[in-house]
């Protein structure tokens, strides 16, 4: 028997006014566990992912469409760019790492990625077993791809046409997995390495497809690749490199740290206003909390003069009118965290884009803020209520009948 | 034990009553009597710790009540004075045990759960300490407030028109359990009444 057992079994007799209050701070700290939780997530893969990458070359189109294809391997690519005019820009002396990406097809919606060894240098990629890709048709992949497509190394695959789905499949040529690499935490355990070669290989025409090859080969003929990562030598390239090329050649230049502020700005208007939502819920419990326990003190106002009478002091009481509230909060607030998490693992488990998937399943430290949040409404909304006791009259209340 | 001296109140409207000396031994029983207004209550809430009179002191055990300060004097009545209302005024969210023991932890004594047990039992409603409040009658739930009274084992019970509420059978089986359990808890007893089928049980009398 303890102070605490007394305000719970206070909140057990109230059932529905106390599961309504808990629920109202729930929903708030729901919603922003998940806005945290996402935006947190959601930031991290976009400065991981384009960490090291000043620039992107690529056909002509939006630009936003060219860093999410190349970066972060989310949307289809802008188109193909001539493969003699990238090597040409690949050789500019403003250029100290130029990474040739050739996309176009996948594995179970892993996107297989034709590249070449700077590939590796600009990830800073390590292997966990086996080697890097060296001839056609050999590849390395990514530890998410092995360990879901449960790939190891020496097994053999079927590239599919496109980036996602598996209808169209390239029959003709078979893929070997070398090696796999370490959990990097970036967009390279999603991904499926090989040379630009074998992608060239895959498209070659095969004698049945008649209509169809008949474009593609002569796109291979001309050699094209989707794209170019460059890293600047030096800082100053920012303002001269993105418009020579935008102006004097047929690609365009898009900055990924650029893209990524115009991404974040055109979603941030509605992370405002689900945060402004979820304030608002926060303070509609902490109102309700209020008047549930004001309302409530007509009433305990006798059982408060009885426990004065027994011996307690104002303040111990004091106390135990504001355990009401932070009780509430903190079960609201624990069962927000969980439903926050579980809700967003949730929803991960429903994308489809493997490569932006969110987890319910860490931590950030703005969690903390929550609790800190819960812990604060239940002191305001309580405060006032439990002031009341320094005013409780213990004689008249007790003697006068209810 | 308890000596009340130059004692006198005055209401907020003004009005002024002034109580007679009063000396009440150890484990001594004592009537309160006077009609309605006459200022029962006023008394008893006084000695009890409960309101502050405007003259005069109130000394229990040689401790002069009113100098204590409010913290002190809250502790005071929890360890030393047993109180029964009117109304039993029991929490309605704790079982029966739960009420008993709540009067030790508001008083800061640790709690005594064969000493309440055994309470219960002297008091015939040992089979309703898992009970709450709401599922008892009115006698059953003045004996809890008697029991609850009896907790810290004080040295003063009091009891403020115990029996008003209640019927003939449950009256007389009340008074009878506030004196023997005065009598067995060394305590001494003082009841404010203007019910006459008290009156038969204690011979010591102060009138208002």
């Amino acid at each position: 028997m303890n102070i605490f057992k007394i305000s719970s079994q206070n909140l057990y007799r109230n059932k529905l006014t106390t599961l309504l209050n808990i629920i109202l701070v729930a929903f708030g700290v729901g919603i922003l566990t998940i806005l945290f939780l996402a935006a947190s997530q959601i930031g991290d893969k976009l400065e991981k992912n384009a960490k090291d990458i000043d620039l992107v070359v690529g056909a002509k189109g939006s630009p936003l469409q060219l860093i999410m294809s190349s970066i972060y391997h989310i949307d289809f690519p802008t188109g193909n760019i001539p493969a003699a005019d990238a090597y040409r820009l690949m050789k500019n002396p403003m250029v100290k790492r130029a990474v040739p990406l050739a996309l176009g097809d996948n594995y179970n919606g892993y996107r297989i990625v034709g590249t070449d060894s700077t590939f590796t240098g600009l990830y800073g990629l390590s292997l966990q077993s086996g080697n890097f890709w060296k001839k056609d048709l050999e590849v390395t992949i990514g530890n998410t791809v092995a360990l879901t497509a449960k790939l190891h190394i020496g097994d053999t695959f079927f590239g599919a046409h496109g980036l996602t789905g598996n209808s169209d499949i390239h029959k003709q040529h078979a893929y070997v997995v070398k090696g796999i690499l370490k959990p990097q935490g970036n967009i390279t355990d999603n991904l499926i390495l090989t040379n630009i070669g074998s992608v060239y290989k895959m498209h070659e025409a095969p004698e049945e497809e008649h209509e169809h090859s008949a474009t593609e080969s002569k796109e291979i003929n001309n050699k094209q690749i989707t794209s170019i990562l460059i890293q600047y030598r030096s800082p100053m390239s920012v303002i001269v490199f993105p418009r020579m090329v935008n102006q004097s050649t047929n690609m365009q230049a898009a900055s990924p740290a650029m893209e990524s502020a115009r991404l974040f700005s055109l979603i941030g208007v509605g992370v405002d206003t689900l945060k402004w939502f979820a304030v608002l819920i926060m303070g509609i419990a902490a109102l309700s909390i209020f008047i549930s326990l004001y309302n409530a003190m007509k009433e305990r106002k006798y059982d408060l003069a009885v426990m004065r009478c027994l011996g307690a002091s104002k303040f111990k009481l004091f106390l135990l009118v504001l355990l009401d509230g932070l009780l509430v909060t903190a079960i609201g607030t624990c069962l927000g965290l969980l439903i926050g998490h579980a809700s967003l693992e949730l929803i991960g488990s429903y994308q489809e884009s493997s490569q932006a998937r969110l987890s319910g399943m860490l931590i950030v430290p703005q969690e903390l803020y929550l609790i800190a949040t819960g812990f604060f409404t239940g002191v305001l909304a309580s405060v006032i209520p439990a002031l009341q006791i320094y005013k409780v009259d213990i004689a008249d209340t007790l003697t006068k009948a209810r | 034990m308890i000596n009340i001296t130059s004692l006198a109140h005055i209401y907020e409207q003004g009005r002024r009553i002034a109580f007679p000396d009063w000396e009440i031994a150890d484990m001594e029983h004592w009537l309160l009597l006077g009609a309605s207004g006459s200022g029962k209550s006023t008394l008893l809430n006084i000695i009890a710790g409960l309101l502050k009179p405007s003259q005069g002191q109130v000394f229990i055990h040689d401790t002069n009540l009113y100098t204590l300060p409010a913290r002190r004097m809250d502790q005071f009545r929890g360890k030393n004075i047993g109180i029964v209302f009117q109304r039993p005024h029991l929490i309605q969210s704790l079982n029966v045990l739960d009420n008993l023991e709540l009067a030790a932890v508001m008083a800061g004594v640790p709690i005594d759960s064969e000493h309440n047990l055994a309470l219960l039992n002297d008091l015939g409603i040992a089979d309703k300490a898992q009970n709450y409040p709401a599922q008892l009658s009115q006698g059953q739930l003045q004996r809890v407030s008697v029991a609850r009274a009896l907790v810290n084992k004080p040295d003063l019970l009091i009891a403020d028109e115990p029996t008003s509420s209640l019927d003939d059978v449950n009256a007389a089986q009340v008074t009878e359990m506030l004196t023997t359990q005065a009598r067995a808890n060394g305590a001494s007893l003082v009841i404010a009444t203007h019910d006459q089928r008290v009156c038969k049980y204690i011979t010591k009398t102060y009138l208002l």
